[in-house]
């Protein structure tokens, strides 16, 4: 191997203000995906809100999540905030019959007065067994950047899992369904099998783990789940993560070598999809190529959709942020990532505000707190979180997720005709 | 502990969020951890602002906590003085921060910063956002407000608009007109609009409107203590409200109460014929106090309505509310849980409702018509058109708003002369609704599983701006009361296919009306004569 890529790019590591959600973020995907599954919250008003204006939409009766929000009693003693937790999961429990899996969640404010979730989660087992399932994982802002509440999720889930000496591949990532079923159905075809998938969509779905599960990550920022799975004996894959048809050709060439798939047969599986994930994603690429873009620290996610970007879109990166540089799971990709763009881990967002301001990058991928506000100093931006809402990985995605790149540069050129006057809210 | 699934109201620090946001040239330093820079979407996103909030949040981590959070609170602010300017900062703890005790005020106080440092106690685990709004506001006018002379023209301050309020944009200019009518002039709108160096001189104005009770109240009062300046009462939404507030300004001023209502339509918009379908229809009144109760004087005095129920979700208006409920003859709903919401609109069956977003929501799932009174709202209730609640446009635009999710006369008309050709088919809906319009569910029948029918998530074809989301594949059985009730009625066939013949939107009154008065007499089987009878029993 000669080229590197961004291997031993020096990191910018920025500590300051920081424009991102908390991992608490997760169970809007989460509890979707986990249909018999309850997030149960214990925090404030604040942790009760974060998860409302994330979902933004609330068109269901009751939702699969909520907030036990701390009031000023439960904050004096603590022997009394396990009995509350007690009543209100049983109360909980009660009303809601179809769930088999309940996950109490922590949350800055319960960090901090060290209320012992675990403690809790391990109690209400013993006792809601074996109907329900209850664990627990902190979510909390203090400790967790938004993806990492998915990663601290799966990882509880791991030492619970059932042994199991089978040679099986383990997807690991909460993928949309339908994402899901389409990787499921390339691998069935190269005769890969059996694959289980974690998080599972039902609870009675879970799958086992062993010294021969082969662990295939779809995610980037599952660095403690993948942690826990190695201290279960699993073995791992490295390549790329699944993004655009490089990335998912690439993943999967490191399954079929894995379970000795002929290059026949992989062949002639993939050929069809890579063949119209390249057609769909130039189709989007011609609004990308040749332009420039700019990665807030949002999901982890920023490095492989930067090396899709480059690579299969013609994009130049400027900065690559991203809230924790994983450089373990990260390592194929970095390799891929031709040198350039500033790598950057953490964040001091006014200090970062003022090189995309410098840079004036074509395209600059951020959070809603700071999207409008760029957009109305003239710079088009796409919302980092729609990355992880949408189904993206994959094949049969690649084109989609060009095309949420592109469809802002696309919209400004609409729009090339109106005033650039922006009016303001107020 | 309480377990809450969605709440009207953000914790107290949102509520600063929402005043500070709304002011010029002042700085929130508020301790708190990373994920709490979530609310800044709350006005990029829902209300499309083109500027950050002017907030700094410390982003103090687990392993700060141990060594040295008050350091970086500290570094915080300083970094924020210089690099925003601001004339004025103001700082506090969020949740969180408030379990730590650092201090905020306190550690901004011996920095020795050469602006007035503002520091805000806001209790997070006992008061919410609205406390948050007039408490900050009032922090502020305390520490700013000078003694100053009075203008020589008569002026008053417009106090109580926010970020993030319902129309409140709208409001200040519509109220700034009212005032002009009658020769009045602004001083200062604040906190919308205000630098901290206009809070100083809003001493020079006579007298203080106060927009809006919620946000506002307690530096009202201190106004009229501290600077003699009496303050309005009457909050002008509504055409009778407006006419009060003009009596009212003119009894502060002395200035005769001049009307020049030219652009109000509202009162002949109500009285023509069309309108004649609204009489006496049942609302149910949803939302924060001071526009619960404006619109429920509207809806019985100008509308023609019924106020079926109403209620708020700020305690802090539960008792001008309850004796509003009192005075329209039904008991006052306070509460902050959504779910004691929408059983009690379940349980009234209006055929409409007044409330925030979420009332629109329940609204969607019980197919009950809603329109939109009172904060919180989404993005599509921050208009880019001019749609003020205050003054007499703002009753034109209550009018309209109101009335466009309601069947209009000529078409309820039109609908039942065509109920029965074949292009006409009760699930088409209104035609002016879009798609959005679901006809009222079906209440049971004489299966007794049906409960999938009121379990059905609204179709996602509404998503706003945030990520669309399909409805979950497994919404969980939601039981209405009346589904619970184990006393099934039958209905005989002949009756089942009369009920048919009657338009969609009053069919599922009239079952219920008919299951009602059959169950009331002990009758179990619902014959065509039953039904009529019980039409009979109903007429009015
Ligand atoms: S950062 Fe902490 S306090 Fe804030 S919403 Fe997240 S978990 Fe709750
Ligand atoms: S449908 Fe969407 S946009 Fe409308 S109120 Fe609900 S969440 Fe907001």
């Amino acid at each position: 191997m000669t080229a590197r890529g961004c291997t031993n790019t020096p990191v910018l590591k920025e500590r300051g203000q920081r424009e991102v959600f908390c991992g608490l973020t997760g169970i809007i995907w989460l509890h979707r995906k986990m249909q018999d599954a309850f997030f149960l919250v214990v925090g404030s008003r604040t942790c009760a809100h974060l998860l409302q204006s994330a979902a933004g939409v609330m068109i269901f009766a009751e939702p699969r999540f909520g907030t036990a929000i701390l009031e000023e009693k439960d904050l004096a003693g603590l022997a009394d905030a396990q009995t509350e937790i007690d009543r209100e999961v049983a109360r909980l429990l009660a009303r809601r019959p179809d769930i088999r899996q309940l996950f109490l969640v922590g949350s800055c404010p319960s960090e901090v007065i060290k209320l012992d979730l675990a403690r809790a989660a391990e109690r209400l087992s013993a006792e809601h067994a074996p109907h329900v399932r209850v664990l627990n994982y902190s979510g909390s802002g203090i400790e967790t950047t938004f993806t990492q509440g998915e990663d601290a999720c799966l990882a509880a889930m791991v030492p619970g899992l059932p042994q199991t000496e089978a040679k099986e591949l383990l997807m690991v990532g909460a993928l949309p369904d339908v994402v899901e079923d389409q990787a499921l159905a390339l691998l069935a075809a190269m005769g890969v099998g059996p694959v289980r998938c974690l998080p599972a969509r039902r609870s009675a779905d879970l799958p086992a783990v062993g010294p021969n599960t082969v662990v295939a990550l779809t995610q980037p920022f599952l660095g403690d789940t993948h942690a826990a799975l190695m201290r279960r004996g699993a073995q791992s894959l490295s390549a790329p993560f699944p993004f655009g048809e490089e990335g998912t050709t690439a993943w999967l060439q490191a399954i079929a070598t894995e379970f000795s798939v002929s290059p026949e047969v992989f062949e002639a599986v993939t050929a069809a999809p890579r063949a119209r994930a390249r057609k769909a994603v130039a189709a989007q690429a011609q609004d990308l190529d040749g332009k420039s873009v700019f990665f807030f620290p949002d999901s982890q996610l920023e490095i492989p959709l930067a090396r899709f970007l480059t690579r299969e879109c013609g994009m130049t990166a400027i900065e690559v942020g991203t809230p924790y540089l994983h450089r373990e799971l990260l390592a194929s990709e970095l390799e891929l990532l031709e040198e350039g763009p500033v790598l950057s881990e953490g964040q001091d967002v006014d200090l970062q505000l003022d090189r995309v301001r410098t840079a004036r990058p074509d395209l600059t991928v951020c959070g809603l707190g700071l999207a409008n506000p760029l957009e109305a100093e003239g710079l088009a931006t796409k919302w980092a979180i729609e990355l992880v809402f949408t189904p993206v990985h994959f094949y049969e995605q690649a084109g989609d997720l060009a095309g949420l790149f592109a469809r802002p540069l696309r919209r400004r050129n609409l729009l090339s005709g109106l005033a650039p006057r922006v009016e303001a809210a107020e | 502990m309480k377990l809450t699934l969605w709440t009207y109201e953000g914790p107290p620090h949102v509520g600063a969020m929402r005043v500070a946001t709304a002011m010029r040239n002042l700085h929130y330093v508020l301790h708190a951890p990373q994920g709490d820079t979530y609310a800044d979407l709350l006005f990029t996103m829902i209300e499309r602002r083109n500027h950050r909030p002017p907030v700094t949040y410390t982003t103090f981590q687990a392993r700060d906590l141990g060594a040295d959070t008050a350091t970086l609170f500290k570094t915080a602010c300083q970094d924020a003085a210089t690099r925003f300017q601001p004339e004025a900062m103001i700082v506090g703890a969020s949740c969180t921060a408030e379990l730590i005790q650092d201090d905020p005020g306190g550690l901004a106080d011996g920095m020795g910063l050469s602006i007035p440092v503002i520091p805000l106690d806001l209790p997070s685990y006992q008061r919410k956002e609205g406390f948050g709004t007039d408490e900050t506001f009032f922090q502020i006018v305390r520490h700013l407000a000078k003694p100053t002379p009075r203008t020589e023209q008569i002026t008053a301050n417009l106090i109580g608009p926010t970020a993030l309020g319902f129309r409140h944009r709208d409001d200040c200019t519509e109220v700034t007109r009212l005032l002009a009518d009658m020769g009045i002039g602004v001083n200062v709108v604040a906190p919308l609009g205000a630098s901290p160096s206009d809070i100083a001189r809003m001493g020079a104005a006579h007298f203080n409107v106060l927009m809006y009770p919620e946000h506002a109240e307690t530096a009202a009062r201190w106004l009229e203590r501290e600077h003699s300046q009496p303050y309005t009462r009457t909050v002008p939404i509504g055409v009778g409200a407006t006419r009060d507030f003009l009596a009212e300004v003119a009894r502060i001023t002395g200035l005769p109460a001049r009307e020049d209502s030219a652009r109000l339509r509202l009162p002949w918009w109500t009285r023509s014929v069309d309108s004649t379908y609204l009489t006496g229809k049942r609302v149910f009144i949803f939302g924060d106090g001071t526009h619960v109760a404006a619109a429920a004087r509207i809806a019985r005095e100008e509308m023609g309505f019924e106020v079926a129920g109403l209620g708020c979700y700020n305690r802090e208006m539960a008792r001008p509310i309850r004796a509003l409920a009192r005075d329209y003859g039904v008991e006052a709903l306070i509460t902050d849980d959504y779910l004691e919401v929408e059983a009690a609109i379940a349980a009234l069956h209006p055929e409409m409702i007044l409330g925030t977003q979420m009332e629109r929501h329940i609204g969607k799932r019980l197919g009950i018509p809603c329109a939109v009174i009172s904060a919180p709202v989404h993005v599509q209730d921050f208009p880019a058109r001019y749609s003020p609640q205050m003054g007499w446009e703002g009753a034109n635009v209550i009018f309209d708003t109101w009335i466009h999710p309601l069947v209009m006369g000529l078409e309820e008309h039109l609908l039942h002369m065509f109920r029965d050709d074949f292009e006409f088919h009760d699930a088409a809906g209104a035609s002016h609704h879009g798609g959005q319009h679901v006809p009222a569910p079906a209440t049971s029948s004489v299966p007794s599983d049906d409960k999938g029918a009121t379990a059905t998530p609204v179709a996602a074809g509404d998503a706003g701006s945030m990520p669309a989301e399909a409805a979950p594949p497994a919404a969980v059985a939601h039981t209405t009361p009346e589904l619970a009730d184990p006393t099934a009625i039958l209905w005989l066939s002949d009756a089942e296919r009369e009920l048919k013949k009657i338009p969609f939107f009053v069919r599922g009154k009239a079952r219920r009306n008919t299951e009602t008065y059959a169950a009331q007499r002990g009758v179990t089987s619902i014959s065509v004569e039953t039904l009529y009878e019980a039409k009979a029993h109903y007429a009015r």
